[in-house]
């Protein structure tokens, strides 16, 4: 059979999509990057860009090269697990060229209160402080050595912990009291406040030590309300209706 | 009649393509065409599938599946990890443009959670008002979770943004152009806008310092070890102790993103 000639119009139409899809793909050859496709649909070079970037913060491996003794302290110290340069800033420059680049040395308190400062979203035991009242405007580094952070010295004032207490007492009529005359105060109590205690009175007979009317009156106080303690508190104790560092009574 | 079949014929011989032929013609040669194409486009898929099974990377690269874990009941919420991101990884100054940041939850005894991040904890966070009945307050750091099957690399339209072979999703600035879909796509909130590059940004879990064996900047410098970092497919990295010992919750199971970021002691208002 004979074919037929093929139309114009047809032979114009497929010309121009011949030229069309010839040049798509000539340009998708020539703009596709080459390493385009070679992993997945991104450009593989992106990952070698994204590697070869500068780095800032030499790590806390670097630092022990040079800084040992400092390191040694530190690792036995409550700040082992913070990293050199969470103070000291980022500090690569630093290892390359360790004369004329030398990193942060805050000596001031601005960094301490970061982490120290009282938060209530903080984890309980974290060592916190309030700033404002924690001896304010003196530098940390005063009182505490930042390579092996421990209290200066064990605060011989009951007050230094038991802050809010001591300031109730102070105004009341137990002010003169020391807290030594109810409490007895274990020595390791200084060293591990929460395992061992303070110990607390736990009879009525106590209270009635100074308070009960046939008590020896001490001369240096002022005068001191005396009740019969059997027929005043019957079943209760004394601590049930009165507070011993803000006792109301006259 | 005879002469209009002669006529027929006639017209058939000397008639180049009558309708007909011609529609004939084009449903043979469409799909032709079609598949031919297609073949074309499979062959070069399946040079690039053997391009996979040979990377030139080197393999202990290729063999990592490197993901973070963060144990909220650790952090402190000092901000340090995002300052220190910021330094490394030059990241412009400013609360919106953030790889990773640290939020403070305040659940209160009555009444909706309050998450709050201001300039993402670099400077601490305001004080509490005074008469706030809080049951409990805790700080989350928040950072691109390096998703298995991550959102914001499917909407991407020119193929900018990418997982690699070691589970990280990186951006190539080169050839972003900034249409912000994967910003959208992210239900994290992990992305942002370079506002000099114009490009999109996020935490690339340190490329290059994780690639030449240190840690992310952000785990480097946590000082209570909040942030642990590691690889899953090695037993020996610290990741694989940490996710063993702890009851470990990741972000948004339901959007089916698969996270590998976990979290540790969270709450379960932590979004």
């Amino acid at each position: 059979m004979k074919t037929g000639k093929i139309p114009q119009q047809v032979v114009v139409l497929s010309l121009i999509s011949l030229v069309v899809i010839v040049s798509f793909f000539t340009m998708r050859f020539i703009l596709t990057p080459k390493s385009f496709g070679k992993y997945g649909h991104y450009r593989a070079d992106a990952i070698d860009d994204v590697k070869n970037l500068p780095i800032s913060y030499a790590g806390a491996k670097a630092c022990g090269d040079c800084h040992d003794e400092i390191v040694k302290l530190k690792s036995k110290g409550f700040h082992r697990g913070v990293s050199c340069e969470v103070c000291h800033g980022p500090s690569a420059g630093h290892t390359e060229d360790p004369t004329s680049i030398k990193p942060e040395a805050p000596r001031q308190r601005e960094g301490c209160p970061l982490c120290h400062n009282y938060s209530p979203s903080r984890p309980t035991g974290f060592p916190q402080i309030i700033t404002a009242q924690h001896n304010p405007g003196k530098p940390c580094m005063t009182c505490h050595r930042p390579h092996n952070p421990v209290p200066p010295v064990t605060p011989k004032d009951c007050s230094a912990c038991h802050r809010s207490i001591s300031a109730q007492k102070m105004v009341s009529r137990h002010a003169p009291l020391e807290c030594t005359t109810c409490h007895s105060v274990p020595k390791e109590h200084f060293k591990n406040p929460r395992f061992v205690r303070v110990e607390k009175p736990t009879t009525n007979e106590f209270c009635g030590k100074c308070h009960s009317s046939d008590a020896k009156a001490q001369a240096n106080l002022p005068p001191i309300p005396r009740i019969d303690v059997e027929k005043h508190a019957g079943r209760y104790l004394c601590w049930d209706c009165h507070y011993p560092h803000s006792p109301e009574a006259k | 009649m005879s002469n209009d079949i002669k006529n027929n014929e006639e017209t058939k011989t000397n008639k180049v393509l009558d309708r007909r032929e011609f529609l004939d013609w084009c449903l043979k040669a469409v799909p032709a065409g079609l598949t031919m194409t297609a073949c074309g486009f499979s062959a070069g898929e399946l040079n690039a599938d053997e391009g996979k099974k040979h990377p030139a990377v080197n393999e202990s690269q290729a063999e990592a599946n490197y993901a973070m874990a963060i144990d909220i009941a650790k952090c402190i919420g000092c901000g340090r990890c995002a300052n220190a991101c910021k330094k490394e990884n030059k990241v412009p100054d400013g609360p919106h443009t953030v790889r990773t940041w640290v939020e403070r939850y305040v659940i209160p005894r009555e009444g909706e959670t309050m998450v709050d991040s201001p300039n993402a904890g670099i400077n601490g966070f305001p004080e509490l008002p005074e008469n706030t009945d809080i049951l409990k307050s805790f700080f989350v750091p928040k950072l691109c979770n390096h998703c298995s099957n991550p959102p914001c690399v499917q909407v991407c339209p020119v193929g900018a943004t990418f997982q690699t072979k070691d589970g990280v999703i990186l951006v190539d600035e080169k050839y972003c152009v900034g249409c912000r879909y994967c910003v959208q796509a992210c239900p994290y909130g992990a992305r942002y806008i370079h506002p000099t590059k114009n490009v999109a940004d996020k935490c690339t879990f340190c490329y290059h310092r994780i690639t030449k064996g240190l840690l992310p900047a952000c785990v480097e410098v946590c000082p209570t070890q909040a942030r642990i970092f590691g690889d899953l497919k090695k037993i020996s990295s610290p990741i694989h102790r940490f996710l063993r010992f702890h009851p470990i919750k990741a972000l948004k199971p339901e959007l089916n993103t698969r996270p590998k970021v976990f979290y540790a002691n969270a709450d379960q208002e932590v979004r």
